[in-house]
């Protein structure tokens, strides 16, 4: 049944207009990471949540103005502040590690995908179309540059904080040698990335599980779970023969960069480790993704 | 007939480059959900330039139709192809000729209409980032948005979150628009803009497929209809001619009840109500031709003061298709 034949006799039959074919933009991907990347920093609550961030070197900087503590008590490096800025640095990276980066990371990979799926915006990307592969890749990229921000954001203020109160002078590693301020700042550079990379494979985790529901909570809290449920793990004593190969046991690793002699055999290893929990996550968002039925 | 007014323009679809045959067609379309079959045998044939009316109970998959052509749902079986092209296989190429609203619209509620559109324009990879701001405040414009742009999306009312949605479609000029239910939540000034606004689409050679309860609104504006119910497409086809297959039936004013009615009756019509009071008599046309039907009753004496061969409007065709219980329009 053709339309010229369903057509009836009154109709009055125009030429047909025609339609330029679409054709692809160049650097229309990079368009797209830069509209999810507003969509990610003008939400009051990323902000939020980036500035409880700052706040964990601000306060332990000035609390270790106040009072110096004792070597030996506190987390790691709290004693080494009050002779040199740049240890607030890692001070603070291990403070936010075992819970507010995570929570960051939760949240913010955990609403990526789910949080689109809940309130019908998914539907709508998939139908102007951002295809499901492309959409998986600018969410990853979104997710990993707002870990790097979050991991930065402690690092930077960090950094300013420590400076401004005690200091940036030579830098005496754990070993007991003392190298230049700047070399002190490029290992802080390497803690950094080391960080970002270890957080990756948790955000990784948290996109995948952002594709199994539109319950972005649900997603968020699961994320969350899942770095806790591997520091839970990791403080078996009984299970440490599975310890090495956990998501979260190697995320303190980064002290190594703070030896004389560091052991980049094992930081690599160890990242490889983070990689490869990331490269397995997104496989599986991929599959899940890919495949799934948009019904919200 | 008022769908004979509301299609009387439509385009030739045999000229220009795009291959010929229908905007929209499937073959055997079938999705189960768990044992529950929603969409069942479905075969859909949209033509270029058609205001295709997709009516149907809540429920009897409209909705999943929609989705499966949209590349949303994956059949269980069955063929789809849109603007002449597989889906979802051609999904890349297919959908940006295609504007959509479904299932209602939806948008980040802490950005501005003007920054949705934004963030929906930045998505689409065959939108000339030059030309953005232009478009966007064209298809606010054209939507009556204008003076809202800025305005965070979670202070929208329902009938300004429906505009926005329609304007996200236009975002782009399409050559094929699906609307599910758009005039939902609209008042009746914003039904009657939607209205018009689908017409003028249609005029500029858009193929509209709108899914509606409204069956009024519909009758107005549509070219074709399907009608669905429980997974089933029952009928489909030019407005026209669907409502031709509804029973006919004559109805003449005349004092002479009894000569009428008996003319009626031995050229063979059936259903013949006599109605003394009103002077009226009525009887399904069946075959019959009017203008035979007129004469018999003439030669046999009879005065007429009025003659009208009734069809049934669509609201009737449907419940009579589909059953009652349903929220038509009254």
């Amino acid at each position: 049944m053709s339309s010229a034949e369903m057509s009836t006799a009154e109709v009055t039959v125009l030429p047909r207009p025609s339609f330029a074919p679409p054709r692809t933009q160049r650097g229309a991907f990079w368009r797209l990471y830069r509209s999810e990347m507003r969509l990610l920093l003008r939400r009051r609550r990323n902000i939020a949540l980036l500035a409880v961030l700052a706040i964990v070197p601000l306060l332990i900087g000035v609390a270790v103005k106040i009072s110096t503590p004792r070597n030996g008590e506190g987390p790691a490096f709290l004693g080494q502040i009050t002779g040199n800025g740049l240890f607030l640095v890692f001070t603070a990276l291990t403070v936010a590690l075992p819970l507010f980066l995570p929570l960051v990371i939760g949240v913010v990979a955990g609403d990526s995908i789910a949080g689109e799926a809940g309130n019908g915006t998914l539907r709508y990307l998939l139908t102007v179309p951002v295809t499901r592969t492309r959409l998986l890749a600018v969410k990853t990229l979104g997710v990993a540059s707002f870990t790097a921000l979050a991991v930065l954001t402690v690092a930077l203020v960090g950094l300013v904080v420590g400076g401004v109160l005690f200091g940036l002078h030579a830098f005496t590693l754990l070993s007991g040698d003392t190298v230049s301020a700047a070399s002190g700042l490029v290992r802080a550079v390497f803690v950094a990335a080391y960080v970002v990379i270890a957080l990756f494979a948790l955000a990784a985790g948290g996109l995948f599980i952002s594709t199994l529901t539109e319950n972005a909570i649900a997603a968020m809290a699961t994320t969350i779970g899942l770095a806790v449920f591997s520091a839970l793990l990791d403080a078996v004593p009984q299970l440490d023969r599975i310890h090495g190969a956990l998501l979260t046991d190697h995320w303190l690793g980064f002290g190594e960069l703070l030896r004389s002699n560091v052991d980049a055999a094992a930081l690599i290893r160890w990242s490889l480790l983070h990689l490869g929990y990331a490269a397995v996550f997104l496989s599986l968002a991929w599959a899940r993704l890919s495949t799934k039925d948009i019904t919200s | 007939m008022t769908a004979g007014t509301a299609g009387a323009l439509t385009r030739d679809s045999g000229r220009s480059g795009h291959p010929a045959g229908p905007a929209v067609r499937t073959a055997g379309l079938t999705r189960r959900f768990g044992d529950q079959i929603a969409v069942d045998d479905v075969d859909l044939v949209v033509p270029r330039g058609a205001v295709y009316g997709f009516l149907g109970p809540n429920g009897s998959g409209k909705t999943t139709t929609i989705r499966m052509l949209l590349g949303l749902l994956a059949a269980d079986s069955g063929e789809i192809d849109l603007l002449g092209e597989p889906m979802p296989a051609s999904l890349g190429s297919v959908l940006p000729r295609v504007g959509a609203l479904i299932e209602g619209p939806a948008f980040h509620l802490y950005l501005s209409g003007w920054d949705n559109l934004r963030r929906l324009d930045a998505s689409d990879r065959t939108a000339d980032p030059a030309t953005s701001r232009e478009r966007i405040g064209t298809a606010l414009a054209r939507v009556g948005l204008t003076a809202a742009a800025s305005k965070r999306y979670r202070q929208y009312s329902l009938g300004m979150k429906q505009r926005l949605g329609l304007a996200a479609a236009l975002l782009q000029p399409r050559e094929l628009l699906v609307l599910d239910e758009p005039t939902n939540g609209l008042d009746p000034q914003g039904t009657r803009e939607v209205r018009n606004l689908v017409r003028e689409l249609a005029f500029d050679g858009t193929t509209v497929l709108v899914s509606s309860h409204l069956l009024a609104e519909i009758e107005q504006v549509a070219t074709h209809v399907g009608i669905m119910a429980a997974g089933r497409l029952l009928r489909q086809g030019p407005l026209t001619e669907v409502l031709a297959d509804g029973a006919a039936v004559v109805r003449i004013s005349t004092p002479d009840v009894t000569l009428a009615s008996g003319a009626l009756a031995r050229s063979g019509l059936t259903g013949v109500v006599a109605d003394r009071e009103a002077a009226v008599v009525t009887a399904r046309l069946g075959e019959h031709l009017p203008e035979d039907v007129l004469r018999e009753v003439v030669t046999d004496g009879a005065r007429v003061r009025g003659f009208a061969v009734e069809r049934p409007h669509l609201e009737e065709l449907f419940v009579a298709l589909t059953g009652e219980g349903f929220d038509v329009l009254r």
